[in-house]
């Protein structure tokens, strides 16, 4: 802005100085934002405790669980196969290699939970 | 690049109640200055702050630490082009503040402060929106270069280039003030 006629930037000053807002506009603003954080809130609660109470709404969740279990069992299996491999002949390394597999899959469990 | 953790709603809302408290004055202050009088003003700040409100969280996120006031101006602005596309009518610079202004100058001064004040507020509401609108943000905002440029989703030296105009331009409508004659008129243009 060195470009600006010192005398115009005064004016502009002046002319253009900042506005301070009506009191009540800042008291009504922050009700409205008050009521809005609350009203979000307890319509997310009511609709949540709804939700679970419509049979409709528990295909998703139990469909999820059907799924994630299938797919957690799979996984576990294929571990075992995976590292007993190598040692197939040992019967012991076969089942700590299920063993670790089983705890891979509940620390996922727990991630996915947590 | 690793996300960033997510923020309880009750975070959330303490944040943005900081962001309204600092800034509230500040789109106020823009609107005023956008739709001329205080009753859309106030229209406009809360309908502003409303809209931020409902994309804080992600502002946040998207802002990577850089100050959000730009992005507020920039909601005013929109909500301000869309107040005046639906009423098909444009803005006016309130002219009745040249009185509060220059209260507090002397009886000599008043008659020709009133007047210069007068002329460049005349002159500021012959400008062009952007350049209007660019220099309400520096002047009754305070807001650098840069804070412009986001707010009105134009480069830096675009920004620059468009307040220099805007300045040259309110030079030749309102007439250099006797003060400044000299060497800061001829000024060339900034590079974009």
């Amino acid at each position: 802005m060195s470009e600006m006629a010192p005398g115009l930037e005064g004016l502009l000053h002046k002319v253009l100085s900042p506005v301070e807002p009506p009191a009540d506009l800042g008291q009504r603003l922050e009700s409205t934002l008050m009521s809005l954080t609350e009203s979000a809130a307890e319509e997310l609660e009511a609709w949540e405790l709804s939700a679970m109470r419509d049979p409709r709404n528990w295909v998703r969740p139990a469909a999820a669980v059907v799924v994630g279990s299938s797919a957690g069992v799979a996984l576990v299996l294929l571990r075992a196969r995976q590292r007993a491999r190598p040692a197939g002949r040992d019967p012991l390394g076969a089942r700590s290699a299920a063993e670790r597999a089983v705890g891979d899959m509940r620390d996922r469990t727990r991630r996915l939970l947590g | 690049m690793a996300d960033q953790p997510q923020k309880s709603k009750a975070q959330l809302d303490a944040e943005f109640s900081e962001l309204y408290r600092a800034h509230l004055r500040d789109v106020y202050s823009y609107a005023y200055y956008r739709v001329g009088n205080h009753h859309d003003a106030e229209d406009l700040t809360e309908q502003t702050f409303l809209q931020a409100y409902r994309h804080f969280d992600r502002a946040q996120r998207e802002s990577h630490g850089r100050p959000l006031r730009p992005w507020l101006i920039r909601i005013a602005h929109n909500l301000a082009a869309n107040l005046y596309r639906d009423r098909s009518r444009k803005p006016s610079l309130p002219i009745d503040d040249t009185t509060e202004l220059a209260a507090a100058h002397t009886t000599e001064e008043l008659v020709e402060g009133r007047d210069e004040l007068g002329r460049v507020l005349d002159g500021v509401q012959q400008l062009p929106d952007d350049r209007r609108e660019a220099l309400i943000m520096r002047f009754a905002l305070g807001m650098d270069n840069r804070e412009i440029a986001r707010a009105m989703g134009r480069s830096d030296g675009a920004t620059k280039v468009l307040i220099h105009r805007a300045i040259k331009q309110l030079e030749q409508l309102v007439g250099a003030p006797q003060a400044d004659t000299g060497e800061t008129t001829d000024a060339g243009e900034p590079d974009e």
